[in-house]
């Protein structure tokens, strides 16, 4: 394997990694934003999902057009610990589009990496 | 359990549609002059690099961890992809992430689309490259030099994303909180979660510069980025940052 390749499969792993392993130990507190956005509400967590008492800009989101996707909040339809495999998949899913989108718009000339002999 | 939690970025609603519409359209206005812009940085070699850079961003903003009692924070990563990949292709990054953050994982509203990619994709993204481009000669010196530039540069990206917020709430916000309350909580928090952001920064271009000094945008143009490669086959000398 040459070094370009091995130090592009070793960034996926560390991405794969994260988002399928550290993912689990992440924070469940509510963001920076989140927080902004609760700020002056009691949060009650109810078996639908959430109350919000009191005055805060939250109370004014409205539902997530996607809520229902198999992959909302990410977990595998809504499964417990399910965390990881929604993140393997999303790194595959980000991958693909943002790959195949950088690698349609590349520059066809050739380049000194062409030149140097890589793939 | 709270549904929240996993909320990362605004949801719909937070801002009134007028509002949501102006900044669809910067968004929009913003991503295609930064595809255009694009093409000239992306070739065989960088093009695998933006596609992966993108995916480590969607991974790590995965990860968030505690800043206060009860409060935590993640990565928005503009300076990271500014540094690795150059402002215009990372733009595109960060956005592509928000985007299937939003359609697949119900994280960040759909007409919030316009704000969150405006906030973290083109502010967050152009101040950490401001930061960094101040700062590049003290970055090209040596690795040290690199690794405190992507902190700073870092830092200032979150602090300045969150005032992108501040913005639009002050523009049409939906209400529940004086302007004055937003303002200092969002300044307050986002200086707190920049520090994360500064050193997930760091210890990321830190790494990828000491194996593939010549991957990081930010050097480019140098005649041998930090670590001297006589031969592509040549291992780098020194340990990760």
């Amino acid at each position: 394997m040459n070094r370009r390749r091995g130090f592009l499969l070793g960034f996926l792993v560390v991405a794969l990694l994260v988002a399928g392993g550290l993912s689990y130990v992440a924070s469940s507190s509510p963001d920076g934003l989140d927080t902004v956005a609760l700020h002056g509400c009691q949060v009650t967590g109810t078996g639908s999902g959430e109350q919000l008492d009191g005055t805060c800009i939250a109370q004014n989101a409205g539902e997530h057009a996607t809520a229902h996707s198999p992959l909302a909040g990410y977990s595998v339809l809504g499964g417990e610990g399910t965390v990881g495999i929604a993140g393997v998949v999303g790194v595959l899913v980000t991958l693909a589009l943002a790959g195949g989108l950088f690698w349609l718009l590349r520059r066809r000339t050739p380049t000194r990496s062409a030149e140097r002999g890589d793939d | 359990m709270v549904t929240m939690v996993t909320a990362m970025h605004m949801s719909d609603g937070l801002v009134n549609a007028p509002t949501s519409l102006v900044f669809g359209a910067v968004a929009v206005v913003g991503l295609v002059l930064c595809l255009v812009r694009a093409r000239a940085d992306l070739d065989e070699r960088t093009a695998p690099m933006a596609g992966l850079v993108t995916a480590f961003v969607f991974a790590v903003q995965m990860i968030n961890f505690p800043i206060l009692p009860g409060a935590s924070g993640h990565l928005l990563g503009g300076a990271l992809v500014a540094i690795l990949v150059g402002p215009w292709v990372g733009t595109v990054c960060i956005a592509i992430v928000l985007l299937v953050q939003a359609l697949l994982f119900a994280d960040g509203g759909l007409t919030a689309l316009g704000t969150n990619i405006t906030n973290m994709a083109l502010i967050g993204v152009f101040t950490g490259y401001g930061v960094a481009l101040l700062l590049r000669r003290f970055a090209r010196r040596s690795r040290g030099g690199l690794v405190a530039t992507a902190f700073v540069a870092a830092f200032v990206n979150t602090v300045v994303a969150s005032l992108g917020f501040v913005l639009e709430y002050a523009i049409g916000g939906s209400g529940g909180a004086s302007l004055g309350t937003v303002f200092v909580l969002m300044v307050g928090l986002h200086a707190l979660i920049g520090i994360g952001e500064g050193v997930i920064t760091a210890a990321t271009v830190g790494a990828v510069a000491a194996v593939r000094p010549d991957l990081v945008y930010l050097l480019r143009g140098t005649a041998t980025p930090l670590v001297r490669k006589s031969a592509p086959s040549t291992p780098t000398t020194g340990g990760a940052a």
